[in-house]
């Protein structure tokens, strides 16, 4: 079979998912067209595509961002915002998002990019760290603070509200991830793309060859914060509200660790850390409740009721045993290699 | 009683907003000059920091719930030498364990730590649950000392002095010990130190226990300011403590200090003459302003 069409195919089976009525025992809580069953995979599909879009700066330009939470709260909060407070209709209020998702990293990133490294990575950080004061701040009562703020469903389209419509949920997310992954794959290798990449392995080269890195930077930034915007869209599509965590560091840390788990800069690598540490996050929860739990000792048995734990503990040993995360799994390195100085 | 002249209330406002602003750029500066030690000598950017002040925080809290029978002054400065230790102990073990065998791979030692800060917190839930345990300290930090008109709470004053012996104690380690000058020309190029034949590594273990005892302190110290120990606090201290470091400048203790101070009284008037929570927005204007005032100058040294 031909590279190309394993994608295509992929996508067919996906969307094909919600017409089947089959049980995966200890995979899933219930048979796969259960509501349930398809939020999880919803779930899976959106924070797949949403770890791509971290893959573009961090994997295939190596900008280390700490910030990339916001531009995904920013989807989240200005469309629940301008729907649920401002009263707009659906289709202004996406559209004012989009305005939003290329203005905001223009600008920010604009600042972030003067600096390099480290300090690249605090100052994303740092003004993520302002979105979220302000989303906590909750100013005009606008985001509802701690508490969180559930859209206005009266404004949302009427297919993709309530539990009957969760299919269609799931077909958005599907949508949102394949159209992640087409925009990812055409755009690294365009011919920015390829600059991107040797800005990545050398950014003094690509300035001796005569271009100008922080131009191309600012691309990625732009592009990959805009997509995460979209993905933020979707997340309030699939929860119906928005809640304070997505504008968190500790959300950005989970995007790189689910990123370096799959594997950076490959085509398949971000797309499955996003879905498998979902899904993992998910069903740990569920499994710690379980009977084959419960009955083990305390002291192995109170780690593993925090799926953070988990998976902190996994992806340090991804960072020590496979370096390349899943995407290259054939090169797991040897404790004697890892311990050798 | 007549009211005060309004100038005078003014002026004691003042007063208690600088001490309390200078209350926090010292638990600022306790976290951050760890950080920066270890970031000027070894190019780590220690996630776990954060982790560090969680655990010895913890450390001091369980300790003082186990000495039921001492009373509250000892209690509490057992308890807080408990945490200062575990702190170090667990520091050192981190820089043993995860950070040695990644040596020269930056990037994946930021990332186990950025693992480690995700794990610990989870445990330290999982262990003594999400919700903030109550911290006793001596009654006397609690009562408030007047300074021309204000009432300044005395914990204020224990975070200063504590701040200030900690920055003369390791300015005094860094300038006048064989370690201390090991450390300061690791720093400036370690390259040049390997290269006359000294193992900078050894070096590191002592940062990393350096940085978690004053990481600990600070999280003995929050859980003084705030009465309770919270498994959330590290990583909310942290994010500020980055912001300082950079202000800073990484690896220059003295740049720490100054930007802490700043910091911490540029967020205390700003919550108070402004609003509040735009205390906390104005130090990441402060970022802002001074990286685009000195991008070079910044980064230059982070190089």
């Amino acid at each position: 079979m031909k590279r190309s069409l394993i994608p295509i195919v992929l996508l067919v089976v996906l969307a094909l998912v919600p017409q089947f009525s089959v049980d995966i025992p200890y995979v899933f809580n219930g048979s796969i067209d259960t509501p349930g069953t398809l939020q999880l995979l919803a779930l899976c599909l959106l924070f797949g595509g949403v770890a791509m879009t971290y893959d573009l700066l961090f994997g295939f330009t190596g900008l280390l961002s700490f910030g990339h939470a916001l531009y995904f709260a920013a989807g989240v909060y200005v469309t629940d915002v301008a729907i649920t407070r401002w009263h707009w209709s659906f289709v202004a209020a996406i559209a004012f998002t989009a305005l939003v998702g290329v203005l905001l990293p223009l600008a920010l990133g604009a600042v972030s990019l003067r600096v390099g490294g480290i300090a690249f990575a605090m100052v994303t950080l740092a003004f993520a760290q302002a979105g979220s004061i302000l989303v906590f701040k909750n100013p005009h009562k606008w985001t509802g603070g701690e508490e969180g703020l559930g859209a206005d469903y009266t404004k949302l389209p009427q297919g993709l509200v309530g539990i009957f419509n969760t299919k269609h949920l799931y077909w958005v997310a599907l949508g949102f991830a394949a159209a992640v992954f087409a925009i990812v794959q055409w755009a690294v290798h365009s011919s920015p793309g390829h600059v991107w990449q040797a800005i990545r392995e050398n950014e003094l080269r690509v300035q001796v060859l005569g271009l100008r890195p922080y131009a191309y930077k600012l691309m990625v930034f732009v592009l990959a914060s805009f997509l995460a915007t979209a993905g933020g869209v979707v997340y309030l599509l699939l929860l119906g509200g928005a809640t304070p965590e997505v504008t968190s560091a500790n959300f950005t840390l989970t995007l790189l660790v689910m990123v370096v788990i799959g594997g950076t800069g490959t085509r398949w690598g971000a797309l499955v850390g996003g879905v498998l540490y979902t899904w993992a996050n998910e069903r740990l929860g569920d499994a710690s409740s379980s009977h084959a739990v419960s009955s083990l000792p305390s002291v192995l048995r109170t780690p593993l009721q925090q799926p953070l734990f988990v998976l902190g503990v996994l992806f340090i040993l991804v960072v020590f045993f496979v370096p390349g995360g899943i995407a290259r799994f054939g090169r797991v390195r040897r404790l004697r290699e890892v311990f050798q100085r | 009683m007549p009211a005060l002249p309004v100038p005078e209330r003014k002026m004691s406002t003042l007063i208690l907003l600088t001490i309390t602003g200078l209350g926090l750029g010292a638990m600022y500066f306790l976290i951050a000059s760890g950080l920066s030690l270890i970031y000027g000598l070894m190019g780590v950017l220690n996630f776990a920091h954060g982790a560090f002040l969680t655990v010895g925080a913890y450390g001091a809290w369980f300790a003082e719930s186990k000495l039921t029978a001492v009373s509250v002054l000892p209690r509490f400065l057992l308890a807080a030498l408990v945490g200062l230790a575990v702190g170090a102990v667990f520091a050192a073990l981190v820089e043993l364990v995860l950070i040695r065998p990644l040596y020269k791979r930056h990037i994946e030692q930021v990332l186990v730590t950025v693992g480690l800060a995700l794990a610990v917190s989870a445990l330290v839930v999982a262990i003594w649950g999400n919700d903030a345990r109550p911290f006793v300290a001596p009654s006397w930090l609690g009562e408030t000392t007047s300074v021309a008109g204000a009432h300044i709470p005395n914990d204020r004053w224990v975070e200063i002095a504590t701040a200030v012996v900690v920055l003369v104690a390791l300015n005094a380690f860094l300038r006048r010990t064989r370690y201390g000058l090991i450390i300061r020309a690791g720093v400036e190029n370690r390259a040049m130190v390997t290269a006359l034949g000294i193992d900078v590594r050894r070096a590191f273990m002592l940062v990393f226990a350096i940085g978690g005892v004053a990481a600990a302190i600070a999280g003995v110290l929050s859980g003084v300011y705030f009465g309770t120990v919270d498994p959330a606090r590290g990583t909310s201290l942290l994010i500020f403590a980055f912001i300082v470091v950079v202000i800073g400048g990484l690896g220059s203790l003295r740049g720490t200090a100054v930007s802490a101070v700043v910091v911490g009284l540029v967020q205390q008037y700003a919550n108070y003459y402004a609003s509040s929570g735009l205390g906390d927005l104005s130090v990441v204007l402060l970022l802002g302003i001074v990286l685009l005032a000195r991008p070079g100058g910044l980064s230059a040294k982070l190089a």
